[in-house]
């Protein structure tokens, strides 16, 4: 009964609030007590239109999008995984590198991003950079807090079973930090839609926020609600299947 | 295999917790070794495996008196069972041969021939969570003796359990050892325990531990665990050890080495970390 709640209810709430929307919209109470013309305030059903004929303009984009976020989500978690690994078992390299990392995490994207832009040009790359740059730490930190929460007593019992350095490592602190190493990437995956969108807005000649800005600019309200839609979609899946990966990998708990 | 300890002492900065203990464990000897808690058993037992080295004095296992031989020859089972979550009953006894670098296939066939010997046949895929405490300490129990050392290294191996599962553990353990002997050195709190599976039970003094008395067990693993531990004998010599455990634990005339009081946070900090 719960269980079918959990699903029926947030349904039932969205459906509720789109309903809502739609009889506003076409009412035109939206655009009378805002005094816009009604255009400028597209309903659901008008918004749905937009994504259906625009269907190869919209795709075209969201795969330039898409990409930006998956390769920059790849590249940083594998920035983040090497770095936190590496720290793990050199004392001496996090004693170094640590305060690099903070410094470098602390670089504000708003300040780079028009940089790289200038450096690399309109391209994909930029932006999987920019990505990237936002996305390793809270992979370096989560999985580093987690390899150094390991029980000290279950390394001891490694150390009587015989086991190497790398033995530990593989077979107690990886499993040890996997629900902090994915706290870190719902983090990461929550982010990098944002930090997609802010790069192209930084320089680009395709991905959805040109096109979303593009239609700002020309008032093509519904299009511009249409891509909103989804970029909702992806951060949705995005999250939804970070979780998914979680329950499947870290199935003890 | 012996195990062999001269003059052993050892301090945790400036709490010495071991002050010149002698020990001699012949081969397939079992040696249990009680005292209050704090006295120093457990880091014996650290010394003795090689994941601790002593202050003073010298300890050898099977003539090995590196801290790296010690290692090699002693499987040490915690006081916690241990097990990991993530792997299966059967992937948790096969630990030590994984270890070693032995395929996963050729280990799990290996430790898997023991499983119904421990009466755990049918739980090798089980989860540890899905396992009762009795369950977990034999698979635990398992994954020590798959490990093929020599010398076993118990810390307080039933502690964690009820009473009752407590003396099932015991009479279980008592088999495994006739059936099978080691050399076993066994820390406990339980002086019934002791006495019950060792051949002999050394009585430690309060912090820092010494040797205040020494009893020969007068039946070590007998089949009838319950005419065993009520025997006259079984009774005159858990009086013996308990007289002794209670004049070693007040017999010290030193104040303790950490005053109680404003420091005991920190004292307590130091204990998680380095005293079990």
């Amino acid at each position: 009964m719960r269980a079918v709640l959990r699903i029926v209810l947030p349904v039932a709430l969205i459906a509720a609030l789109v309903g809502l929307w739609q009889i506003a919209a076409s009412t035109g109470w939206i655009a009378d007590a805002l005094d816009l013309e009604p255009f400028l305030v597209p309903s659901p059903a008008e918004v749905g239109d937009a994504l259906w004929h625009n269907r190869t303009l919209l795709w075209d984009n969201t795969w330039v999008t898409l990409r930006e976020i998956l390769f920059g989500l790849l590249a940083g978690t594998l920035v983040g995984i090497a770095l936190a690994t590496a720290m793990r078992f050199s004392r001496l390299l996090r004693d170094a590198v640590f305060p690099l990392t903070v410094a470098v995490q602390a670089v504000p994207i708003v300040v780079i991003a028009p940089i790289l832009v200038v450096w690399f040009g309109y391209g994909l790359w930029p932006k999987v950079v920019i990505v990237a740059f936002a996305v390793f730490f809270p992979i370096t930190v989560n999985l580093l807090d987690g390899l150094r929460s390991v029980d000290p007593e279950a390394v001891k019992m490694m150390r009587t079973l015989d086991a190497s350095r790398w033995a530990t490592f593989r077979r107690i602190e990886v499993p040890t930090a996997l629900p902090s190493f994915f706290s870190g990437a719902k983090v990461a995956v929550a982010v990098a839609p944002i930090v997609a969108l802010f790069a192209e807005l930084a320089g680009s000649n395709s991905g959805l926020m040109r096109l979303i800005i593009q239609d700002n600019a020309n008032l093509e309200i519904a299009r511009v609600f249409a891509a909103t839609v989804i970029l909702i979609v992806i951060g949705v899946l995005l999250v939804g299947l970070t979780a998914l990966a979680q329950r499947l990998i870290v199935s003890w708990r | 295999m012996s195990v062999a300890a001269r003059g052993l002492s050892h301090s945790y900065g400036e709490l010495r917790s071991l002050r010149g203990v002698d020990l001699a464990v012949g081969d397939g000897e079992v040696l249990a070794l009680v005292g209050p808690s704090g006295c120093g058993k457990s880091t014996l037992l650290e010394i003795v495996c090689g994941l601790r080295e002593p202050s003073a004095g010298e300890v050898e296992v099977g003539g090995a008196a590196g801290a790296a031989g010690r290692l090699a020859h002693c499987a040490y089972m915690p006081q916690r069972d241990l097990l990991l979550p993530w792997f299966s009953a059967l992937d948790n006894a096969a630990l030590a041969l994984r270890n070693r670098g032995v395929g996963k296939a050729e280990a799990r066939r290996e430790a898997g021939k023991l499983f119904a010997r421990f009466g755990l046949a049918g739980f090798e895929a089980a989860r540890p969570g899905e396992l009762s405490g009795g369950m977990r300490q034999r698979v635990a129990f398992l994954r020590t003796l798959v490990a093929g050392k020599p010398v076993l290294a118990l810390d307080e191996p039933f502690a964690s359990l009820d009473a009752i599962s407590r003396a099932e553990m015991q009479g279980w353990l008592a088999g495994a050892l006739r059936a099978e002997a080691r050399t076993v050195l066994l820390v406990s709190h339980d002086i019934e325990e002791a006495l019950y599976l060792a051949d002999r039970v050394v009585v430690l003094s309060a912090r820092p531990g010494r040797i205040v008395a020494e009893l020969r067990a007068p039946d070590p693993r007998a089949a009838d665990r319950d005419a065993a531990v009520t025997a006259p004998a079984f009774v005159a010599a858990r009086e013996a050890a308990l007289r002794a455990l209670h004049a070693g634990a007040t017999a010290d005339p030193k104040p303790p080495a950490v005053p109680f009081g404003p420091l005991g946070a920190k004292r307590n900090s130091w204990r998680k970390g380095a005293g079990r």
